[in-house]
């Protein structure tokens, strides 16, 4: 038996753990709202999480580099998500480590007793890839939020620097 | 030398990623508020304050401990809810309804995205009703906590601040509710209380002063508007070949025609401008802009009934200086919520004036009978409807749009069909967002309220999640890649949230779309849009 196998086996239940653990780090209210509202417009962020992570697990058992466009808008769009929310970084992308546990624990019993300890070492490890892969993400939505910021303003002010001739374009010859 | 520490026990990532700024153990009355960075506007300066001659102008700031009220602050936020509640029915009704069925409490856009369950309208309105049953209800003067009083602390007062800055006042809760309960009133309600200590945020004020004493919340001065739409006219004259010769502060004209600030300098708004000065050509209308009267927009609206009212006058007074027969407003959304409910009461009867009517159609607005101002989406409308404008939609080839209700003229005015109806008119490619998103369930921007300051950036982001989430919907599905609006703040937010969230749709006014569609007579082979790209099929020509 492998690891993979069963994780395909019991992806439904493992993601369902995973989505209720992350589902913790938000108030109780709030929680349950993003667990119980199924309509993806009224409930984006559940929906984008839920819909996300079963992208990465896939992206995972199919050992996909973290970065391909396999799995990276899945990462995109949960850590989007929590970069502006009241999360400090280690909040926002620390839910990946929580498939470790998922894993360990819905599948502890199989995985000692077929021994299956290297494969899942290789898994962790992958898991640990998606890490860095958020991290990059993570800083990339946080430069934007502060791009935006600038931008605004030279926006607001680029007609009127225009009409004093402060603005000058390259000429392409 | 320091004695060193015992090393600690490195957290589990379980309990790294829990946050808990509503901790169980205590009720949220309890939890005080915390200010983050990214979600809350800066304090407004003293000068603005003074200039409108508004109480406790100092410099401070929200993160500040001592927000340096004076002495009498609590008597003065207690006089001022008295007063409201009797000044106000809804307002007091509002405060005595609420059933807590939670109909409204994942409907607000700010709890969607944030997940902060003190952005719940429930919970936002709970903020004021426990202090409103301590010191106005009989049970809660007697049975305090146990009947949902509190005493009103330097803590609660701030705890308002923060979250009625957290509301955009677009409605979509009072949708909902059972009892139609508006929490957008009761957010009037605390602001109001707000400015009677000086605690405004820099954001609204400053705009608030500019419009004061120039006309507009940039405070921009009558030779900076003249000389701006004269460079938008240049802009047209490249693109079309024909000089459009606005005129301004003009006496006699028939109609006075104004329009938000933004669209006269921020982009993408200027284009949606060079929409109206290309319409107005065309149909050789008789209208002038003013200079003084030059906003439509009224930020006094974020800040009191009476600050809105001073601002608002101005287009009337200006109508009347000007002997126009009636007024015609651009694409705003607040301005009309303000024109649509407030302006009659508060600066009417227009009687100086005249019952709209089309000269180009002879359509009497019968709806705008008595603030005789005209939205001009329901005037572009009437003269497609009549066969008046020539319209090549096959320009608009190159853009698959969508459309965004804005709250104030979806919710608060009913128009709905207007600006769909030019759209389709004037493009061949449009497609609706899904319908729990649109008309009277719009998702507002998220920045509306004067919201769409620079430092809550987070918070905005946070706000429109909802919006931008379904309009990623139908990029996905239908290749959308342009969100058409009749907002100003809209046209300037939902770019910025566009870019965020959904990175390859842009934002415009439905009157941009219209002159790109409009066939002008004697106008050249156009060769770009307004934006200056090229049109479909002339990409590979030399412009």
């Amino acid at each position: 038996m492998e690891l993979k196998g069963l994780l395909i086996e019991k992806k439904a239940a493992i993601l369902s753990k995973w989505f209720d653990l992350i589902l913790e780090s938000y108030p109780s209210d709030t929680s349950t709202f993003l667990k119980k509202q199924k309509n993806q417009f009224a409930n984006p962020v559940g929906h984008t999480i839920s819909e996300g992570i079963e992208g990465l697990f896939d992206g995972l058992l199919k050992e996909v580099n973290s970065d391909s466009d396999g799995v990276s808008p899945f990462l995109d769009n949960i850590i989007r998500v929590r970069a502006i929310q009241d999360f400090t970084p280690s909040e926002a992308i620390g839910f990946i480590f929580l498939l470790k546990k998922v894993i360990r624990e819905s599948l502890q019993r199989e995985i000692r007793e077929h021994q299956m300890y290297d494969e899942l070492l290789r898994l962790e490890s992958r898991i640990d890839d998606l890490v860095r892969s958020a991290f990059n993400v993570y800083m990339k939505c946080r430069e934007q939020v502060y791009e935006l910021k600038a931008n605004e303003v030279k926006k607001m002010t680029f007609r009127l620097l225009q009409r004093a001739n402060l603005v000058k374009e390259i000429q392409e010859d | 030398m320091a004695k060193p520490t015992k090393p600690t026990k490195p957290p589990k990532p379980e309990e790294l990623v829990k946050i808990d700024y509503n901790p169980p153990e205590k009720p949220w009355m309890e939890v005080p508020v915390e200010f983050k960075p990214g979600t809350f506007c800066y304090g407004t300066r003293p000068k603005y304050l003074e200039e409108i001659g508004f109480p406790n102008p100092r410099e401070w700031s929200p993160l500040d401990d001592d927000w340096k009220l004076p002495a009498d602050w609590k008597d003065t936020v207690l006089k001022g809810i008295g007063e409201r509640l009797k000044k106000n029915r809804a307002f007091h009704l509002f405060m005595d309804i609420c059933v807590r069925c939670g109909a409204c409490a994942d409907k607000c856009h700010f709890f969607i995205g944030s997940g902060d369950p003190k952005n719940m309208p429930v919970l936002r309105a709970e903020l004021m009703r426990s202090v409103y049953r301590k010191y106005f209800t009989t049970g809660g003067k007697l049975f305090g906590n146990l009947a949902g009083a509190r005493e009103l602390t330097s803590d609660v007062f701030k705890e308002w601040w923060y979250y009625y800055y957290q509301c955009t006042e677009c409605r979509r809760c009072s949708v909902f509710c059972p009892f139609g309960i508006d929490t957008a009133e009761i957010t009037m309600m605390a602001r109001e209380l707000f400015n009677l200590l000086g605690c405004n945020t820099d954001w609204i004020a400053g705009p608030v002063a500019n419009c004061y004493r120039k006309g507009n919340h940039l405070g921009l001065e009558p030779h900076t508007i003249t000389s701006n739409i004269e460079f938008l006219v240049d802009d047209i004259e490249e693109i079309t070949g024909i000089k459009v010769e606005p005129t301004f502060n003009r006496k006699g004209a028939e109609i006075l025609f104004v329009t938000p600030s933004g669209d006269l300098f921020g982009d993408p708004g200027t284009y949606t401008c060079m929409g109206y000065l290309m319409l107005f050509h065309e149909l050789g209308l008789d209208y002038t802009w003013s200079t003084y009267a030059s906003e439509g927009g009224n930020f006094g609206f974020f800040t009191s009934m009476e600050m809105a009212k001073r601002l608002n006058y101005k287009i009337y007074a200006e109508a009347k200086r000007l002997g126009v027969k009636w007024i015609l407003g651009g694409e705003c959304g607040h301005m009309w919520r303000v024109v649509h409910q407030y302006m009659d009461t508060w600066n009417g009867p227009a009687d100086f004036l005249e019952e709209p009517v089309s000269p180009i159609t002879g359509t009497k607005f019968e709806n705008a009978k008595t603030t005789k101002m005209v939205h001009i989406a329901e005037f572009t409308a009437d003269l497609i409807k009549h066969g008046k404008l020539k319209l090549d939609p096959s320009r608009n080839d190159h853009l698959k749009v969508t459309y965004h209700d804005s709250c104030n003229t979806s919710r608060g005015m009913g128009i709905l069909e207007e600006p769909r109806y030019i759209i389709n008119k004037s493009c061949n490619h449009f497609h609706e967002m899904h319908e729990d998103t649109i008309r009277e369930k719009t998702f507002c921007c998220g920045s509306g309220t004067g919201l769409n300051a620079g430092e809550n950036m987070e918070l905005r982001m946070r706000g429109g999640l909802a919006r931008a989430n379904a309009v990623q919907h139908v990029r996905d599905k239908n290749g959308v890649n342009m969100l058409a609006n009749i907002c100003a703040i809209d046209r300037a937010t939902l770019s910025t949230l566009m870019q965020y969230w959904v990175p390859d749709v842009g934002v415009s006014g439905i009157h941009e779309l219209l002159g790109n569609a409009l066939v002008m007579k004697g106008e050249k082979e156009r060769e770009t849009d307004l934006r200056l790209e090229p049109l479909p099929g002339k990409e590979d020509e030399d412009v």
